[in-house]
C-alpha cells in the first residue's frame, strides 16, 4: 500500500492523516504485541492441549450453526426489509438492531429467563429435551442472538443495492417470484451474504458475556481464555488466544478470497 | 387491444386518478406527460408489477387486473434499460424464452431475426457492463421482444441517451413497429419523439389524463392550457369571450369564427406571432405594440418576450431574422397574428 502524502499539507489534512495513524496503531499494536509475546515452544504446547482444540473447535462450530441458521432464517427476512414497504418497518428495523446495544451479560440473562423451568417456553424446551443451560444449544441459542443484526443488516443493504427493474423486468419477462430471486436477485447479491456470514460468524466468535451467562461449560474460546487469565495469569492465557486469532484469520480470509470478484466480472 | 377503465393507484404523496384508455391492437400509442406526472406508473400497472387501488386492465378482452406479471404477456422496456448485469447480451436476451412454450424451431427464427434486425450478432457474447448507450437499450429491446409479448411497454425509452444514438432507436422503434405489428404504449416527456412515432396520445398530468387523440389533434387543438403548454404553445392568456372576440386584459383578439361553448382560454404558437420594428398597416387583424423585455437565442431560432401593457407574449423567429431587425432588449416592437393562429379552449 503506497500513502501519498500531499506536498502542501493543510491542517485539515494533517488531522485526518495523524487520526488515520492514531486509529490503526491503537488496534495494531496489542493484537501484535500480544501474538508475538508467547514463545513458539509455548504455541506449540497449547496446540497440543486436546482441551484448546476441543474448546476452538467449539467456538468455530457454534458460531458456524449460529450463522448458518442466520442465513436461513435472516435471508428472506432481509429481503422483505429491503423490497417492501409497511407501517412499522422502522420499529421492526430497530428491533432487529436490539441486540448489537444491549449489553452482553444483560442478552444471556434474558435467554435465560425464557429458558428456565419456571417459564411456559422452558417447560417445552425440557419437554421435547432441548437444554438451553450449559449446553451447546444453548451456546448456539446466544450466538445467533447476537450474530443475527449483522447478517440481516448487510444481506438488506446488498439486496437494497440491486435495483428493483432488475426484478420487475424479470418478472414481465415470464419468471415467477422464485425463478426471479433464483436468476437475478441471489447471483447479484450473493456476495453481500458472504460478507454478512463473515460478520455474523466474527461476532459471534467474539461473543464472551453472554455466553458464560447461559453456558460456561461447554468451554468456547474465549471462555477457556478468560479462565485461564483469571487462574493462570497473563502468560498461560495468550498463546490460546493467538491460536484463535489464527484460526479465525484463516476461516475469513478463506471466506473473503472465495467472495472476491473476479477480474472483469462484476 | 388493451383498455384501461378508470385505473387508480393510491401511493403515499401520489396517486393515478381514474386513467381510462383504449390502445387498439397493431397501435404504436404514447402517453406524453412531464417528469412526475406518473406516466411510469401507468406502465408498471399494466405490467403488474405495481399493486392497483381499483378500475380494470382488460386485455384482448381478458380482465387482467390480478394476474401476476409473469402470466400476463405485457413486455417492458425501461429507459435505464435494466439488462441483468451478471449475464452477457445473449443471456440477457434469451432469459425469458424457457418461459414460453413455442416450437424450437419458431423460436430460433424469431430470434435470429430479431438479432438481425436490431444488429445484435457481433455483441452476443459480450457482457453487458461495457456496452454504449445505443446498444444496452438494442438489448433491451431484444429481451423484452424475444418473448412475443401481446403488448410492449416502452418507458421512456430515448430520454437517457445521446442525441446520436436517440435518432438510431427512435429509427429501429419505427422499423420495428412497422415490421412487427406489435401493440405498443411508450411513455414519454418529448413531443418530437411522439410525433415521430406514434398514431395516438394522450397527455397525463400529475396523475390524472388531461387529453387523448390522434397525435396531430393534441399537437394542434390543445384541449386544455396544461397540454397546450405541454405541446409548445407559450402564449396562453385567459381570456373573456364575446362572439368573435376575446378579451385579454385590455387587449381585443380577434378570432376566425365566434366561439361556440364557453372557451375560458385563447392560445397562439410562439411561431405564429410575427414581430417588426415598424408598425404593421391599419388594418391587419390583431396588431399591437409591446416593449422587448428579454431575448433568448437558441442558436437556429430565438424567442423574444414583449410585454404589451399587462400581456406578456413569446414571439419564436430564426436568429437571422433577428439579426437583420436589429431589435435588442428595451426596444419598441410591433406584433401581429392571424385570427386562424388563435386557438380558444
Amino acid at each position: 500500500m503506497v500513502v501519498k502524502i500531499p506536498k502542501k499539507c493543510d491542517p485539515f489534512t494533517a488531522l485526518a492523516f495523524s487520526a488515520s495513524a492514531v486509529i490503526v496503531a491503537f488496534i495494531l499494536f496489542p493484537l501484535i504485541e500480544m501474538t508475538v509475546q508467547p514463545s513458539l515452544a509455548d504455541l506449540v504446547e497449547t496446540i497440543k492441549d486436546p482441551d484448546v482444540i476441543r474448546s476452538i473447535w467449539l467456538s468455530i462450530y457454534t458460531s458456524g450453526s449460529a450463522a448458518l441458521i442466520s442465513f436461513v432464517l435472516g435471508t428472506p427476512f432481509a429481503y422483505l426489509l429491503a423490497r417492501h414497504e409497511f407501517t412499522g418497518k422502522k420499529i421492526v428495523e430497530s428491533i432487529i438492531d436490539l441486540p448489537i446495544m444491549i449489553p452482553h451479560p444483560v442478552v444471556g440473562i434474558a435467554i435465560l429467563s425464557i429458558a428456565g423451568r419456571n417459564h411456559w417456553l422452558g417447560q417445552i424446551f425440557n419437554a421435547i429435551g432441548l437444554r438451553i443451560m450449559g449446553s451447546v444449544t444453548g451456546i448456539i441459542v446466544v450466538l445467533t442472538f447476537v450474530g443475527l443484526p449483522f447478517y440481516v443488516n448487510t444481506a438488506k443493504a446488498g439486496f437494497e443495492a440491486i435495483p428493483a427493474r432488475l426484478e420487475k423486468v424479470s418478472r414481465s419477462l415470464g419468471a415467477s417470484n422464485t425463478d426471479t430471486f433464483f436468476r437475478v436477485t441471489f447471483p447479484l447479491a450473493w456476495r453481500s451474504m458472504v460478507v454478512g456470514i463473515i460478520m455474523c460468524t466474527a461476532r459471534a466468535v467474539s461473543e464472551f458475556g453472554a455466553v458464560v451467562i447461559v453456558a460456561y461449560h461447554p468451554m468456547i474460546a474465549p471462555v477457556m481464555i478468560y479462565e485461564r487469565f483469571t487462574a493462570y495469569g497473563l502468560k498461560y492465557s495468550q498463546p490460546v488466544a493467538v491460536w484463535l486469532i489464527i484460526v479465525c484469520l484463516f476461516l475469513f480470509l478463506l471466506l473473503r478470497i472465495f467472495s472476491v470478484p473476479k477480474k472483469g466480472a462484476t | 387491444m388493451i383498455r384501461l377503465e378508470n385505473l387508480t393507484v393510491a401511493l403515499p404523496g401520489f396517486s393515478l386518478q381514474a386513467v381510462s384508455l383504449t390502445v387498439k391492437k397493431g397501435e404504436f400509442f404514447t402517453l406524453l406527460g412531464p417528469t412526475g406526472s406518473g406516466k411510469t406508473l401507468v406502465l408498471e400497472s399494466i405490467a403488474g408489477l405495481l399493486p392497483t387501488t381499483s378500475g380494470n386492465i382488460i386485455l384482448n378482452g381478458i380482465d387482467i387486473t390480478r394476474v401476476a406479471p409473469e402470466n400476463r404477456g405485457i413486455g417492458i422496456v425501461y429507459q435505464d434499460t435494466a439488462l441483468f448485469p451478471h449475464l452477457t447480451v445473449k443471456e440477457n436476451i434469451t432469459f425469458g424464452l424457457r418461459y414460453h412454450k413455442k416450437t424450437n424451431r419458431d423460436r430460433g427464427k424469431n430470434l435470429s431475426d430479431l438479432i438481425d434486425q436490431l444488429n445484435l450478432e457481433p455483441l452476443l457474447n459480450r457482457s453487458v457492463e461495457n456496452l454504449s448507450g445505443g446498444e444496452r437499450q438494442r438489448v433491451a429491446i431484444a429481451r423484452a421482444l424475444a418473448v412475443d409479448p401481446a403488448v410492449l411497454l416502452l418507458d421512456e425509452p430515448l430520454s437517457a441517451l445521446d442525441p446520436g444514438f436517440r435518432e438510431e432507436i427512435r429509427g429501429i422503434l419505427k422499423r420495428l413497429h412497422t415490421a412487427t405489428g406489435i401493440t405498443v404504449l411508450m411513455v414519454t416527456h418529448d413531443f418530437a419523439e411522439a410525433h415521430f412515432l406514434a398514431q395516438q396520445a394522450a397527455v397525463i398530468h400529475q396523475g390524472k389524463i388531461e387529453q387523448v387523440g390522434d397525435v396531430e389533434e393534441v399537437f394542434t387543438k390543445p384541449a386544455t392550457p396544461f397540454v397546450a403548454g405541454f405541446v409548445g404553445i407559450k402564449n396562453i392568456f385567459p381570456a373573456i369571450f364575446h362572439q368573435d372576440q376575446a378579451w385579454v386584459d385590455d387587449l381585443c383578439v380577434t378570432l376566425s369564427a365566434p366561439i361556440n361553448g364557453s372557451g375560458k382560454y385563447i392560445a397562439i404558437r410562439p411561431e405564429n406571432i410575427q414581430i417588426s420594428p415598424e408598425k404593421f398597416p391599419t388594418d391587419s387583424p390583431n396588431a399591437a405594440s409591446g416593449v422587448i423585455s428579454g431575448i433568448m437565442n437558441h442558436g437556429f431560432y430565438s424567442e423574444i418576450a414583449l410585454k404589451q401593457a399587462n400581456v406578456q407574449f413569446q414571439v419564436m423567429l430564426q436568429s437571422s431574422t433577428l439579426f437583420h431587425m436589429k431589435l435588442s432588449n428595451g426596444d419598441r416592437a410591433f406584433i401581429q397574428f392571424d385570427p386562424c393562429a388563435v386557438h380558444t379552449m
